[in-house]
């Protein structure tokens, strides 16, 4: 949509082609060099170091490495990789060609949740011109040793997925569990082989810092969180749709611009992130202060915020691969504290025990989707602790 | 159908990367392989090699961290998360049995953070467990119920079950599941996967809902399970279960019209003092049997007896086919034999490899022959009506109990072996009856079947059948001492707990006919210069090895014979002995039954002389003859893997 | 089963190892096509594919209960998922979910009696500016309300009677 573009300045400025022009006349080496100095951090929200990662692949050993953009956009309230790889699909293959380049790969796999299998013929006609117009195939753009392809593969519903080392399981042909680590996938992912996953954002960016070099991306955001960051913007605001903001822009001005500036809270990070309060607006949208994948869902005035712990609750009592006990029997934990607190039956004694709970969640799950799971409701829980314990009871925070 | 497999492309291991640790990169670390880490733990500096995982490094040191999901048989799961500790410098906690360390690290095992999560996993997993400790067969033996003793579980914090969520699955003549109980370890899955390849059990559905189960979610009884019973050795809850005839053996002895024989295998005698509080490979044989009479069985025979018989008949059979080979026929009987006393072995066959169905040898286990004995021959003998006795067999095993369920094993006109009792249900009888088993006077075994010679104790290892055999088949062919040939008799390259083992034998010169086979063969002269190639495997993944080596024309496929056991270490390792299982207890168990054969006067089963009599007396055209085929042989049943 | 359709069913099946290739990598793209083909995973194709793939027919079965699209028992010629997450959550998905079981006549996790219509949840569609939303088989539809579940129930119902591929579904745009 092209609404959709104007809130994008960056993104739309960038003209495909331009980096894997530039990426053929310098070597690999000078393209990690590029990204690593532009400080581009992943954008599916972790916010590794995509230099790094890329470094780690180029140096590991193996015949066979792999790019795999991460599509599986399964974060609750997330939905700009949607639009980047409907509006913007040159540039998430470029990107990914430019990973190949970078780090000695080959072989390009998109994995794109299932939810999205209808955006397949469209990228799939992309990924057919893209070959006509030689930016993709065998020696692209005439490089001689310049091969890469790409592959579409398709998730079947399961959030985990998103999470790298499931989504090779998953891409493996197994459930979709998360592995141990170390080793990491840049030195053992599919097939056991270097492996790069990142998210759909990062590679379009990366595109930008080829383009236009390291300086580029420095130009806006904060010097650990440098660049521009999409956000998609949902829930209680008269303007929802993704909105491109520098890193370290106040949360505030976010809401300002979609139309939530009343708001009483915001999840920012999708179920996997934090509950910010309206005291709290202030704070930046940044990998030093909130860190994102981009979701931001405005929670108007009269929200019962113990919903929205349920909500979240229940979504990773459904959506935990089941793997380790801190994950699978804690979500059911909370989500029995939660009724609790419905009924009004939860004893401040019960509470504390499931707020510890949470810290043992997120300090002992095996992967990034159990050590997140429980912030949600930590955070609901103490800047709501009022309104969540005099729920049931009829003396509560006095919303509904 | 097994020629439309994916050939090699996702080899074993083959449990998911999830649950295994990958090694870490070594050429990423100046270290280099061969090199060493230092690390320190609780501030105790340790230099470990490179690669090892925190856990073993601090077990190596004697740091305890406590450990569910980990298991010394099968690949690291990290699943659990009760073994997780503090990395300095790392802001979540780290699983000690998967994290390997490869640069110098700062462990702390016991800090706050730690403490708690592990209080706080053992609460969630208690509040899911169905836990009926009183009524347990598991209370006292369970790893969860340890843990919570150990690590200060005082009260259910996240709630505890108060009624069966899921009903018992005892469908299986063999194994019994109790998902109230289990906690997801996934032992289970790691065991049948990748252990047995068996492929029975894996987790189901995520989240909350996750749950092990079978194909579809059916009973036990109804897919391709072959009842080793290696997942209830490895569990560490009751999820898991043998089928428990204890109160029908009870009920047979508290009868007086009944009269109650028990027949005792090797592996049992070798690990029941494991239950009483001894440590692994003392053997009690002579207290077991003084135990069992106290109890009230009204004979106690070996097992042995019929493993003699089975090395007789089984290498009876072996030089049949190979005459028949050396004469050019490999249709009838096609070579290599496969032993066929592992009943689970035998079902795996049946599932899994049904066109080799005609390679098994056609000889009964030893359990299976002695049942059919006791309730003819010795019946006959000692005038006993036959429908009077009760035959229980003390076995290692769970699939004995599906064994002697076999619809085919009624050759004596009555089900010729009642009941199979494990050695977990023997020693909790012998509790029962508050008999103090380590300090018990010894006896010795009934007649008519008192005698034994050592082949028939080390069937309990892997390699013992193939051991016996052989000396018993290399004596008659070549009419020399076979310790003349191989040492003490023991020199015979089929020892060890390596997982496949192969073994040429030269056969030499041939000698006279013995009488006792007389009726077969004319003479060896066709065996003359000969070279016997043996083979010797345990564990199911390893036979499906030796199988599909064999079925594509490899090594094995000029095999004479195959010892096949299910069980990893073979029976000694059986889905019937004490919890807990590990390489050293099954290695300790090993080394108690070689002991034992080293006391034995008579080593070769044909010169045993109850055998002699028995064929003497009873099976009249001796071995591999009418009435031994009758009594002694079985046939099988092809069953295909598809599961309908 | 049917002894042609099993047979049928078996071909199939090794078309689709051909395709995707016979290691396990390929065990993924089989059973989505075997699901977008007969709206479940049968029980006889888990088992070859199982047997084809060098996999044990459990290790299918696990796989086929993890991921929500895949399903064991068949569904309804449309495949309607209600999205639950908070953004439609607070955007009225209750209402329109009360509406499709009222139309229906059936419950969340049922399949009407003709075979026509299954209705389930699902988390976030990733469609959250256009709340709420939901998947007819791989059909958005966004900003659904009570008015227009109906409309796109008489849309899948008048593409059945004009034997309309379900995937060209008349109904709102797709939103990007």
């Amino acid at each position: 949509m092209s609404a959709g573009r104007n809130r994008l300045p960056t993104f739309a400025a960038l003209i495909p082609g331009a980096a894997l022009r530039r990426a053929a006349a310098v070597s690999p080496g000078d393209i990690r060099d590029a990204v690593r100095r532009s400080g581009l951090r992943g954008r599916g929200g972790a916010g590794f170091l995509t230099g790094v990662k890329w470094n780690l692949a180029a140096a590991a050993g193996g015949q066979e490495k792999y790019v795999i953009c991460n599509a599986d956009e399964g974060e609750p309230g997330t939905f700009k990789d949607r639009l980047l790889l409907s509006d913007f699909t040159e540039l998430v293959f470029e990107g990914m060609t430019l990973a190949g380049r970078a780090i000695g790969g080959r072989c390009g796999i998109v994995y794109l949740r299932g939810e999205y299998r209808y955006l397949v013929p469209h990228l799939e006609s992309i990924l057919a011109k893209r070959r006509t117009k030689g930016l993709l195939g065998r020696e692209i753009l005439g490089v001689n040793g310049f091969d890469f392809d790409v592959e579409i593969r398709l998730g079947s519903g399961a959030y985990v997925c998103g999470e790298e080392t499931a989504l090779i399981e998953s891409l493996e042909g197994h459930r979709g569990e998360p592995r141990n680590r170390p080793p990491y996938p840049v030195t053992m992912g599919f097939r056991g082989c270097p492996t790069v996953v990142n998210n759909v954002e990062t590679l379009v960016l990366a595109c930008g810092v080829a383009a236009h070099g390291p300086e580029w991306l420095r130009s806006v955001g904060t010097e650990d969180s440098p660049g521009p960051k999409l956000l998609s913007v949902s829930g209680d605001c008269t303007r929802p749709g993704v909105y491109e903001f520098p890193l370290g822009t106040p949360l505030r001005d976010v809401l300002g611009a979609a139309g939530g500036s009343d708001a009483k809270a915001v999840q920012v990070g999708g179920a996997a992130g934090v509950c910010v309060p309206r005291s709290q607006f202030g704070r930046r949208l940044s990998y030093e202060d909130l860190s994102t994948g981009g979701a931001v869902i405005v929670l108007g005035p009269g929200r019962d915020m113990l919903a929205v712990a349920r909500n979240f609750v229940e979504f990773f009592n459904d959506e935990s691969c089941g793997q380790c006990t801190p994950c699978r029997y804690g979500n059911a934990a909370l989500m029995a504290g939660i009724e609790k607190l419905e009924q009004g039956r939860c004893s401040i004694s019960e509470l504390n025990d499931l707020l510890a709970l949470g810290e043992t969640m997120q300090l002992a799950s095996k992967c990034g989707l159990g050590q997140t799971s429980p912030n949600a409701f930590r955070s609901i829980a103490s800047h709501f602790r009022g309104e969540i314990l005099g729920h049931g009871q009829g003396n509560g925070g006095g919303h509904e | 159908m097994s020629d439309r497999r994916a050939k090699g492309a996702d080899a074993a291991p083959r449990a998911p990367m999830s649950q295994r640790r990958g090694g870490p990169d070594k050429t990423d670390f100046a270290g280099g392989i061969g090199g060493s880490v230092r690390l320190a733990i609780d501030g105790r500096d340790l230099q470990v090699p490179f690669g090892t995982t925190i856990l073993e490094a601090a077990r190596e040191h004697n740091i305890k961290i406590p450990t569910l999901c980990q298991h010394d048989d099968l690949c690291i799961a990290g699943i659990c998360r009760i073994c997780v500790v503090e990395v300095e410098g790392m802001k979540t906690l780290q699983a000690a049995c998967a994290f390997p360390v490869t640069s110098p690290i700062q462990v702390r095992t016991h800090t706050r953070k730690v403490r708690q999560a592990r209080r706080h996993i053992l609460d969630l997993m208690l509040a899911n467990h169905y836990g009926e400790c009183y009524t347990c067969w598991r209370n006292r033996n369970c790893e969860l119920q340890t843990l919570a003793d150990e690590y200060g579980v005082d009260f259910f914090r996240f709630g505890r079950q108060t009624h069966r969520r899921y009903a018992v699955d005892n469908s299986s003549y063999a194994v019994i599941r109790d998902m109230n109980k289990c906690i997801l370890c996934r032992r289970c899955v790691r065991t049948c996967i990748d252990i047995q390849e068996v492929g029975v059990l894996e987790a189901v559905e995520r989240g909350g809902e996750t749950r092990i189960a079978p194909y579809m979610s059916r009973p036990l009884g109804e897919v391709i399970c072959i009842g080793c019973g290696q997942c209830i050795n490895r569990c560490p809850t009751s999820a898991l279960a043998a089928n428990d005839p204890t109160d029908e053996v009870w009920e047979a002895i508290d009868n007086p019209e009944r009269h109650v024989v028990i027949q005792t295998a090797p592996s049992p005698r070798a690990a029941i003092g494991e239950c009483f509080g001894l440590p692994a490979g003392i053997p009690l044989t002579f207290k077991m049997n003084t135990a069992l009479r106290y109890c009230g069985f009204d004979r106690v025979f070996d097992t042995n007896f019929a493993a003699d018989l089975t090395v007789i008949e089984e290498g009876a059979e072996l030089l049949l086919r190979l005459r028949e080979s050396a004469q050019g026929d490999t249709l009838t009987h096609p070579m290599p034999q496969f032993t066929s006393c592992c009943p689970s072995w035998v079902e795996y066959v049946e599932h899994f490899f049904p066109q080799m169905l005609p390679h098994l040898s056609t000889t009964k286990s030893p359990q299976q022959m002695f049942g059919a004995l006791i309730k003819t021959y010795y019946a006959r003998k000692h005038e006993i009506d036959p429908g009077g006795i009760v035959t229980v067999a003390l076995m290692p095993c769970s699939a004995k109990k599906f064994e002697c369920n076999r619809p085919e094993m009624c050759a004596s006109g009555f089900k010729d072996i009642d009941y199979g009792l494990t050695t977990r249900e023997m020693a909790a009888m012998i509790k029962e009856a508050g008999i103090d088993l380590p300090n018990l006077p010894d006896s010795g075994f009934d007649e008519p079947f008192g005698t034994t010679s050592g082949s028939g104790v080390v069937f309990g290892a892997t390699g013992g059948v193939m051991e016996s055999a052989m000396r018993t088949v290399l004596e008659w062919v070549t009419g020399s001492r076979i310790e003349n040939l191989f040492g003490q008799g023991q020199a015979l390259p089929v020892r060890g707990f390596k997982g496949i083992k192969y073994a040429e034998i030269p056969v030499g010169k041939t000698g006279p006919v013995p009488a006792m086979i007389g009726g077969l063969f004319k003479d060896f002269r066709w065996m003359e210069g000969r070279m016997l190639r043996v083979g010797v495997c345990h564990g199911t993944a390893n036979a499906r090895r030796v199988l599909e080596d064999i079925a594509s024309g490899g090594r094995f496929s000029s095999c004479d014979f195959i010892e096949f056991m299910a069980c990893p270490g073979g029976c000694l390792g059986g889905g019937g002995q004490p919890i807990p299982t590990s390489p050293s207890i099954r290695a300790a168990r090993a080394r108690a039954l070689y002991s034992e054969d080293e006391h034995y006067t008579v080593r070769k089963s044909y010169e045993n002389p109850d055998i002699l009599r028995l064929y003497g007396e009873f099976l009249a055209k001796g071995p591999s003859g009418m009435e031994s085929h009758r009594l002694l042989h079985t046939k099988y049943t092809p069953r295909g893997k598809y599961i309908w | 089963m049917d002894p042609l359709d099993r047979h049928r069913l078996t071909a199939e099946v090794v078309m689709l190892a051909e395709k995707y290739g016979r290691t396990r990598s390929g065990l993924l793209p089989i059973l989505q096509a075997l699901q977008n083909h007969y709206r479940f995973l049968p029980d006889a194709a888990m088992q070859e594919t199982a047997d084809l793939l060098g996999l044990h027919p459990v290790e299918v079965y696990a796989v086929a209960t993890f991921y929500r699209f895949l399903d064991i028992e068949r569904k309804g010629r449309f495949m309607i998922r209600l999205c639950r997450t908070l953004s439609c959550d607070m955007k009225g998905k209750d209402a329109v979910a009360r509406q499709l079981e009222l139309e229906l006549g059936v419950p969340f996790g049922q399949t009407t009696p003709d075979g026509r219509f299954s209705l389930g949840w699902c988390n976030c569609l990733g469609m959250c500016d256009h709340a709420p939303a939901l998947l007819v088989n791989d059909r958005v539809f966004t900003g659904v309300t009570r008015e227009s579940v109906f409309n796109i129930l008489q849309g899948c119902r008048r593409a059945l009677s004009s034997q309309v591929a379900p995937g060209r579904l008349e109904g709102p745009d797709v939103s990007r």
